[in-house]
């Protein structure tokens, strides 16, 4: 939408030491300072919060969301949006649930391919119709969110699949330990470290950064941009089925509702761990944070015995003062340069 | 590159180069009568397949179904014609009739809760107004934050509990009709209304500003537009035509619930956009706007003839919406390929795909029978 750009001041001297400037220029101090705040916060009313088996739901509530995170950090860096990751995972993990519930004896690797496989097929979709048919990628993926969350109706006929349905080995692949871990948190934390390296180190990973922060001057120095928005949606939707996968495992269910509304999480996860949404800025560890600090909320408004009413409002209220110190932050940091 | 627009205009010039006889594309440039045409052949088709279509009666009560969304169409128009959007407005919806609710469930007098609904939700524009105009935030982020934190509000206020027992001097917003007619008090409003929308987005200097803000912002603040006031002016707007159509709804119901109108911001944002509004602002027209509603409830309505679930029906609304995009740009694109050789590379790519999409539907419709045992036995 409507990007302002910088307005530079005069060539003032520039301050030596500003505790302002650490704040904007690595993001993630910012959050590390709030969520810091938080858990002493929480701490203090509920003692409960600071134990391991509490900070591991934590961390095992935040891990199917990081990894959705990731693509959808991604796509908003291509200055797009995938609204559809909800509605993918939804019908991706009832599809796996059916042929789990017919085959109890249908292998893990298996299930994880299938999940991998069709949600490529849905990326596919959004892919073709962002870059081939030139549709804007909210509209397109709006369209998608409904879509796909129809066919989960049309194909479960409103029926759930339940926990007893579904063979042990496939809860296993997050509920196993290793060191004392669910295995999903592992599986998340390589997730984001596979994204993180790519994203930096690999001349794909840079090209998404260049064609977020400035198209043209991307495609002048030989980057399609078409090309790397189209691997982009592929990928969201590749990881929404992995996800999918693992929200079965989960969770032991698949529902028509499955993940209904996930979406604006992995969006706020983005969004407060400073990933802009006029594209080509943000990194991984800040959207970590950012998920972390999600977490660390939903969790300590249940410990401090906040109806879970309002855990969307906060949610919400989180996005927006995000947005808004992120602007104030930059305006000041642009003045005192 | 802007999506329809653009794709319009370069369609049009380039077919403009070509011989005589390509003339016929020139009809993806008149969108209303294209609409128009869609919804000739929805009323034709539905009425052969069901003989309750073409009833009175039905189609009074159907037309008030799509009020809320009508409502909340006209002031979306106004914001996408300047480029921005509005996701806010379904939990606008729901935050302002969860409020009031909650009020006549305290025992408020219903015309004062009614009233401070109406002031919450035009609240709840003035913050996104502010974001946008005044802070200067993308308006897209800014609603998504109020998407949620609306609707959480709505969830707040009334919990799991439901506001009901509403006077009928109130329902009569959402039940009644005008006089001895067919025609519901929620239509005769929304009719009213979209006259005098239509009228100030085509007739008016306000009108004139919308779009030339949605065309280049910077060329229209060097004219002299206001620009901030304008945005403030629209998102006030449609936060207080939001509150509007949560009441209509509640009154339609009888009841509140906090969930009430969830998702309805995309139908709301379908029927902007299929009806000819670029998502990229600076084009469109109240009219196509009016009338991809008409198509979109005809088409809802039929398919609620024939037993089609609402969430499949979504599936069929969220198509049209991507299709009406996609098929001019891939038309325009066709129609202007420079040479006709046949390409391998395009043509493997292609029957690929397809058959991607075709193993997937393949596999959609058999893997809920027991079909695949035999395979995995």
């Amino acid at each position: 939408m409507t990007n302002q750009a910088p307005e530079y001041s005069s060539n003032q001297s520039r301050k030596k030491f500003n505790l302002l400037d650490i704040f904007t220029r690595f993001r993630e101090v910012g959050i590390i300072v709030f969520i810091l705040i938080l858990v002493v916060a929480v701490t203090l009313r509920a003692p409960s919060f600071l134990t391991i088996n509490n900070l591991t739901d934590v961390l095992m509530n935040i891990s199917i969301l990081v990894i959705v995170a990731m693509a959808q950090t991604m796509v908003i860096l291509t200055k797009g949006i995938d609204l559809s990751v909800s509605s993918m995972i939804g019908l991706v993990s009832m599809m796996v649930a059916f042929v789990l519930r017919a085959n109890p004896d249908f292998p893990v690797v298996f299930s994880v391919l299938l999940g991998l496989g069709l949600g490529a097929i849905l990326g596919l979709f959004n892919a073709l119709v962002i870059t081939l048919g030139n549709v804007p990628p909210i509209i397109a993926t709006l369209g998608t969110l409904s879509i796909y969350r129809g066919m989960i109706f049309y194909y479960s006929q409103g029926t759930w699949i339940n926990s007893f349905e579904l063979p042990q080995s496939i809860k296993f692949l997050s509920k196993g330990r290793v060191l004392g871990l669910p295995n999903l948190i592992y599986i998340a934390l390589l997730i984001a470290i596979i994204v993180y390296l790519f994203l930096r180190y690999t001349r794909l990973g840079r090209n998404i950064y260049a064609v977020g922060s400035n198209p043209d001057a991307a495609e002048f120095a030989g980057i399609r941009p078409q090309r790397i928005k189209f691997i982009v949606y592929l990928l969201s939707g590749i990881i929404s089925g992995f996800a999918a996968v693992l929200w079965i495992s989960r969770f032991e269910s698949a529902q028509t509702n499955t993940a209904l509304g996930f979406e604006l999480q992995t969006v706020t996860a983005a969004v407060v761990g400073g990933v802009s949404t006029s594209g080509g800025v943000g990194t991984i560890p800040g959207v970590l944070l950012g998920a972390l600090l999600l977490g660390i909320i939903q969790n300590a408004l249940t410990l401090i015995r906040i109806s879970p009413f309002w855990q969307l409002a906060a949610q919400g209220l989180l996005i927006i003062i995000a947005v808004i110190s992120d602007k104030l932050l930059s305006r000041r940091i642009v003045r005192t340069k | 590159m802007k999506s329809t627009a653009t794709t319009k205009k370069q369609s049009s010039t380039e077919i403009n180069k070509q011989p005589p006889g390509r003339k016929i594309l020139d009809i993806f440039k008149n969108w209303e009568f294209l609409l128009l045409l869609l919804i000739v052949a929805v009323v034709v088709v539905n009425a052969q397949l069901s003989p309750y279509f073409l009833n009175a009666t039905n189609l009074s009560r159907t037309s008030s179904d799509f009020m809320e969304i009508g409502l909340m169409m006209l002031p979306m128009v106004f914001i996408i014609v300047t480029g921005n959007i509005d996701l806010s407005v379904a939990s606008n919806l729901g935050m302002s009739a969860s409020f009031m609710g909650l009020l006549h469930n305290m025992g408020v007098n219903i015309w004062l809760a009614a009233l401070a609904g109406l002031l919450l939700g035009t609240l709840g524009g003035v913050l996104n107004g502010y974001l946008v105009a005044k802070v200067k935030l993308p308006s897209l982020v800014v609603t998504l934050g109020t998407y949620a934190f609306f609707r959480g509000l709505a969830y707040g206020f009334l919990g799991d509990q439901a506001a009901r027992n509403y006077p009928s001097a109130f329902t009569f917003l959402g039940q009644g009709k005008v006089g001895d007619t067919l025609l519901p008090v929620s239509v005769a409003i929304f009719i009213g209304l979209a006259i005098i929308f239509s009228l100030v987005l085509h007739r008016t200097t306000f009108g004139r500003q919308l779009y030339a803000i949605g065309n280049n912002e910077e060329a229209a603040k060097y004219s002299g537009v206001p620009i901030d006031r304008i945005k403030f002016i629209i998102f006030v707007l449609s936060g207080f035509i939001s509150a509007f159509a949560g009441l209509v709804l509640a009154a339609r119901f009888g009841s509140t619930r906090p969930d009430n109108g969830t998702g309805l911001e995309l139908s709301v944002i379908t029927a902007t956009v299929l009806g000819g509004v670029d998502i990229n602002g600076g084009q469109g027209s109240m009219y196509g706007a009016i009338l991809s509603l008409l198509l979109i409830g005809l088409l809802r309505f039929g398919m609620g003839l024939l037993n089609i679930q609402s969430q499949v029906q979504s599936t069929v609304i969220g198509l049209l919406l991507i299709v009406s995009i996609f098929l001019p740009h891939i038309g325009g694109q066709i129609a202007n390929l420079k040479s006709t050789r046949f390409r391998w590379k395009t043509a493997l790519a292609v029957v690929g795909v397809l058959l991607l999409f075709v193993a997937f539907f393949v596999f959609f419709f058999w893997s809920r029978t027991p079909v695949l045992e035999e395979i995995f036995g």
